[in-house]
C-alpha cells in the first residue's frame, strides 16, 4: 500500500543520506595527504578527530602567552609551544584546531573534548586525580600586582602583604598560594576569572594580585596604568612550580606529547620559544617568604 | 447520682465510630505506602551502576563535615546581605508602584520614569548590572563613593529585584476593587488618604504570598555577590571543590540555602491558606 | 433653606446618556426618594451629586455653595455629605470601630478619643455597640450596612446620600436598616434615598421623584404619586411594581 511504500523510500534515502555523510570528510580538502595527516605512528588514531590536532584554551587569551586573542596565529609562547609540539608529532599548522575551554574546565573531572589543553596550568597532585598532565613545558613563579603607590608597594616579605586585601582566580595555585604561604588576615577575594580579578585590581578594591610572573608583567606593562609587578614569589616545595599540557584521563596520546617535548627541549627549540617571548619578564624583585 | 453532663465523656455515635476508624485507617495506608515507595526508591537508586562513584563524588561524609564547617560561615555573608536587600526592596518596589498606580496629572514624569525603571530592571540580567554597578562604579573613582563590592552587589540586587516587586504591588493595587477607593473618598479621605489607609493595607496583605517567594528566590541570588569577589557560601564551595575535586561541598552548600528557603516556602502556603477569608468582606452578604 | 440644589445636570458615559437633564431640590430636614428601574440613572445621579462622578452640564449646589463648579475642592466637599452604597463597601481590613472613626481622624484631625467617644455613641444608638471590635466579615448584611450608615453619621454630614441601601439584603435584614433611617428622619436629617422598598418610600418620603431613561418624570408628595400618577410612564412603573407585589 501507498504508506508501506512510503516507509521504505524514507528509510532508503535515510540509509543513503546516512551513508554518504559517513564517507566524506566535512574538513578541508586542500590537504588530503595521508601521509603525515594523522600524525607519525604515536599520535595516529590517538586524537578525537582523525588527522587533526584539537587543542583547547581559554577565552580570552592573553598575552604573553598569545597574541591578540588568536591562538592560531603561532604567536605568543604558548602558541608558539602548541604548534612546535603539533609539528613534533606530525601535525602540519592547517591540521590544528583550538577549541575554548574555560580554564577551570579544563583539568575538571570527565571527557573532554579536545586533544590537550594549553593554558597556564599548573601541575598538582590534586589535580593528577582528575586529569593526566604531560612534563612540564615552563617553570613559573608566582608574583603580585599592584598599583605603584599603594600600600603593597615595596613589600619584601610575606608579613609586608599580610594585613592587606588581596585577590586571585578561583581553583588556581595563585589563590592556594594566597591561603597557604602569605596567610593574610583578611579573606582574600575570589573572582571567577582574572579578567575579574583585574577589574577588581582597576576599581581599587584589592590592594593587590597575584597571578604567574609573565602574566603578571603584562597586566602591569600594558593592561592595567599605574601598577607594577610588586614582586615574585619563589617557588616553594623541593620542585619549582611548572605548567603542564591537560589531557583526559587516561590519554594515550599523553605519551606522545611527552616524546615530543623531551624532542623540543633537547633540540634547543623550546628555550628559543622562551627566549623569544618570555625574555623580558623575570626581572622582579623576589618577595621573601621565610 | 447525679452526674452532670462534663464528668462523662461524649459516647460516639456508631456514625462518628465508623469515620473515626476510617481516618485512623487512612492514616496507616499512607503511612504504609510512603514507606513502601521510599524503600523502593532507596533500592532502585543504591542498585543502580555508579553509584558507588555517585556516593563519593556527591555525598561522602567526610568531604560533607569538612566542607560544611567551611561554608558555614562564608553563608553569614549571604544572610547579610539577603536581610538588608530585602528590607530595601520592599520599601522601594512599594515607591515604584505608587508611582506608576498615581492618577494626578502633574505626576506624569514620575509615572514614565517608574515605568522605564521598571522595564530596564526587568530586562537586564542581574549578572550584568552586577558588573557594570561592582566593578564600574568603583573603576570611576569618584569622591565620596565606597568601592566595597559587597556594597554594590547589594544595591545591583535591590534594583533588579525591586523592578520585579513593584510589579506584584501593582498587581495588588489593581486586585482592590474600586469601590473601596470610592468608600473612601465619600468619607472624606483624600486621593493619598485612601490608597494610605485604605487601599494600601488591602493591596499589601493580598500580595504577602508572592512577595514571600520573591524573597525566597532572592536568598538564591545573594550567591552572586561571590561575582565580585567576597566569599560567599556558593563560592566556598566552589573553592573546596576545586581543591578536592569532590563536589560534595556543593551539595552541602544547598542544603544550607534549603535550611533557610524551606522553612519560608511552608510559611508561604500557611499564610495563603489562612488569608482568603477577610478579603472578601465588607461587600454584599 | 435649600439643603441641595440640582439643576439641569447631565452626564453621559461615551455615548450612553445617562443623566438627561435633572433638576431637583432638597429642603434642609427633608426626605426625598427617587424611584424608578434599574438603569433610570437614580445611583448615577446620586455619586454626581457626591462628587464621584463628574458631570457634563449644569450645576450643584449644596447649600449657596456652588460644588461642581471647576477648582472646587471635592475632598472638602465630600466631608459635607455622607453616601451609603448598596454594596455597603466597608473597610474589611479595620474593625468597626476603625471604620468609622478613620473619616473623622484622618480627613477631620478630630482626636482618636473623640473620634472613638463619638463612634461608640453612634454604634450604641443604632443597636451596634457590642460590635465595636470586631471586623466585617463577621457581621450579618444588615449590620455591615448600619455600620456603613454609622461610618456616614460620624463626619456630621448635612445631607445624607442613600443608594439602594437595601437591594442588596435577605429579606429578614431589611427592617433592621429601614428603622435606621425612621430614627435619623425623626432627628431632622436630610436625605435623598434611592430605592425600590415603596412601602418605606410611601412611609417616610416629603417628596418622590420617578426617573426613566435619566430624566425625572413626575414629582410629588407620596401619597399623590403612589395613589394617583399623572404621567403614563410612573403609572406603568407602578403597575409593574404592583403585580410583582411589591407595594
Amino acid at each position: 500500500m501507498n504508506g508501506r511504500r512510503l516507509i521504505c523510500i524514507l528509510t532508503t534515502v535515510l540509509l543513503a543520506g546516512g551513508a554518504l555523510a559517513a564517507c566524506g570528510d566535512d574538513d578541508d580538502d586542500a590537504t588530503t595527504d595521508t601521509s603525515g595527516a594523522s600524525g607519525d605512528g604515536c599520535a595516529s588514531g590517538n586524537t578525537v578527530s582523525d588527522g587533526v590536532l584539537t587543542i583547547a584554551t581559554d577565552s580570552p587569551a592573553f598575552p604573553p602567552w598569545f597574541v591578540d586573542d588568536d591562538p592560531t596565529n603561532g604567536e605568543g609562547f604558548e602558541s608558539a609551544v602548541a604548534y612546535a609540539v603539533a609539528g613534533e608529532l606530525g601535525f602540519g599548522a592547517e591540521q590544528v584546531e583550538w577549541t575554548i575551554v574555560p580554564f577551570n574546565n579544563a583539568f575538571a573531572p570527565g571527557e573532554k573534548d579536545f586533544d590537550f589543553d594549553i593554558n597556564q596550568v599548573s601541575i598538582s597532585e590534586e589535580r593528577e586525580q582528575a586529569i593526566d598532565f604531560s612534563d612540564g613545558y615552563y617553570d613559573v613563579n608566582q608574583a603580585i600586582v599592584g598599583f605603584a603607590d599603594s600600600a603593597a608597594a615595596g613589600a619584601t616579605s610575606v608579613a609586608d602583604l599580610q594585613d592587606l586585601r588581596l585577590g586571585a582566580q578561583v581553583g588556581t595555585t595563585s589563590l592556594d598560594f594566597i591561603t597557604d604561604v602569605i596567610e593574610p588576615s583578611t579573606e582574600p577575594f575570589v573572582y571567577n576569572d582574572n579578567s575579574a580579578a583585574k577589574a577588581a585590581l582597576d576599581a581599587g578594591q584589592v590592594d593587590g594580585i597575584v597571578l604567574d610572573l609573565p602574566t603578571a608583567f603584562f597586566v602591569s606593562a600594558v593592561e592595567i596604568e599605574g601598577t607594577a609587578v610588586i614582586g615574585q614569589f619563589p617557588s616553594t616545595g623541593d620542585s619549582p612550580e611548572q605548567f603542564g599540557l591537560v589531557f583526559e584521563e587516561g590519554n594515550p596520546l599523553r605519551d606522545c606529547v611527552n616524546e615530543a617535548l623531551t624532542a623540543l627541549r633537547d633540540s634547543g627549540e623550546l628555550e628559543a620559544i622562551e627566549q623569544e617571548w618570555l625574555s623580558d619578564v623575570v626581572d622582579a624583585p623576589v618577595i621573601d617568604i621565610g | 447520682m447525679t452526674q452532670t453532663v462534663e464528668d462523662a465523656p461524649p459516647e460516639l455515635t456508631p456514625r462518628q465510630r465508623y469515620a473515626r476508624r476510617q481516618r485512623r485507617r487512612s492514616i496507616v495506608v499512607a503511612a504504609a505506602s510512603t514507606l513502601v515507595v521510599a524503600t523502593l526508591l532507596v533500592a532502585v537508586v543504591v542498585r543502580a551502576p555508579g553509584w558507588e562513584e555517585v556516593k563519593a563524588s556527591f555525598f561522602d561524609g567526610d568531604r560533607f563535615r569538612e566542607s560544611f564547617a567551611e561554608i558555614a560561615p562564608a553563608f553569614k555573608l549571604n544572610v547579610r546581605v539577603f536581610l538588608i536587600a530585602e528590607a530595601c526592596i520592599l520599601v522601594f518596589a512599594l515607591l515604584l508602584a505608587v508611582a506608576r498606580s498615581s492618577r494626578a496629572p502633574a505626576l506624569f514624569p514620575v509615572r514614565v520614569l517608574a515605568t522605564v525603571y521598571v522595564d530596564l530592571f526587568r530586562g537586564v540580567p542581574v549578572l550584568l548590572v552586577l558588573f557594570l554597578l561592582g566593578f564600574g562604579v568603583p573603576a570611576l573613582r569618584l569622591e565620596g563613593v565606597t568601592n566595597d563590592p559587597v556594597f554594590w552587589a547589594t544595591v545591583a540586587l535591590i534594583l533588579s529585584y525591586s523592578a520585579y516587586v513593584s510589579e506584584v504591588y501593582r498587581a495588588g493595587i489593581d486586585s482592590v476593587h474600586e469601590s473601596q477607593r470610592s468608600a473612601a473618598r465619600a468619607v472624606g479621605l483624600t486621593s493619598t488618604q485612601s490608597l494610605r489607609f485604605v487601599v494600601l493595607p488591602q493591596a499589601v496583605r493580598r500580595v504577602i504570598p508572592p512577595l514571600l517567594n520573591d524573597f525566597i528566590a532572592l536568598q538564591k541570588e545573594t550567591a552572586l555577590v561571590g561575582v565580585l569577589g567576597p566569599i560567599e557560601a556558593a563560592r566556598r564551595a566552589q573553592i573546596y571543590s576545586s581543591r578536592t575535586f569532590n563536589f560534595t561541598s556543593y551539595v552541602a552548600a544547598a542544603l544550607i540555602f534549603l535550611a533557610i528557603t524551606i522553612p519560608l516556602t511552608r510559611l508561604t502556603d500557611w499564610l495563603l491558606a489562612r488569608q482568603r477569608r477577610r478579603t472578601m468582606a465588607g461587600g454584599p452578604a | 433653606m435649600t439643603a441641595l440644589t440640582v439643576e439641569g445636570v447631565t452626564k453621559a458615559f461615551g455615548t450612553k446618556t445617562v443623566l438627561a437633564g435633572i433638576d431637583l431640590r432638597v429642603a434642609d430636614h427633608e426626605v426625598v426618594c427617587l424611584i424608578g428601574a434599574s438603569g433610570s440613572g437614580k445611583s448615577t445621579l446620586l455619586r454626581c451629586i457626591d462628587l464621584l462622578e463628574p458631570i457634563d452640564e449644569g450645576q450643584i449646589l449644596l447649600g449657596d455653595e456652588d460644588i461642581s463648579a471647576p477648582g472646587v475642592d471635592e475632598d472638602v466637599v465630600r466631608r459635607r455629605l455622607g453616601i451609603v452604597f448598596q454594596g455597603f463597601n466597608l473597610f474589611p481590613h479595620l474593625s468597626v470601630l476603625q471604620n468609622v472613626t478613620l473619616g473623622p481622624r484622618k480627613a477631620l484631625r478630630v482626636p482618636r478619643a473623640d473620634a472613638e467617644a463619638r463612634a461608640h455613641d453612634l454604634l450604641a444608638r443604632f443597636g451596634l455597640g457590642d460590635k465595636a471590635g470586631e471586623h466585617p466579615d463577621k457581621l450579618s448584611g444588615g449590620q455591615q450596612q448600619r455600620v456603613a450608615i454609622v461610618r456616614s453619621l460620624a463626619m456630621k454630614p448635612e445631607v445624607l446620600l442613600l443608594d439602594e441601601i437595601t437591594s442588596a439584603l435577605d429579606p429578614e435584614l431589611i427592617g433592621e436598616v429601614l428603622d435606621v433611617i425612621r430614627e435619623l428622619r425623626s432627628a431632622g436629617m436630610t436625605m435623598v434615598l434611592a430605592t425600590h422598598e415603596m412601602g418605606f418610600a410611601r412611609e417616610i418620603a416629603d417628596q418622590v421623584h420617578f426617573l426613566d431613561q435619566g430624566r425625572i418624570i413626575e414629582s410629588a408628595p407620596p401619597a399623590e404619586l403612589f395613589s394617583t400618577p399623572k404621567q403614563e410612564r410612573t403609572r406603568q412603573f407602578l403597575q409593574r411594581i404592583l403585580d410583582a407585589r411589591r407595594l
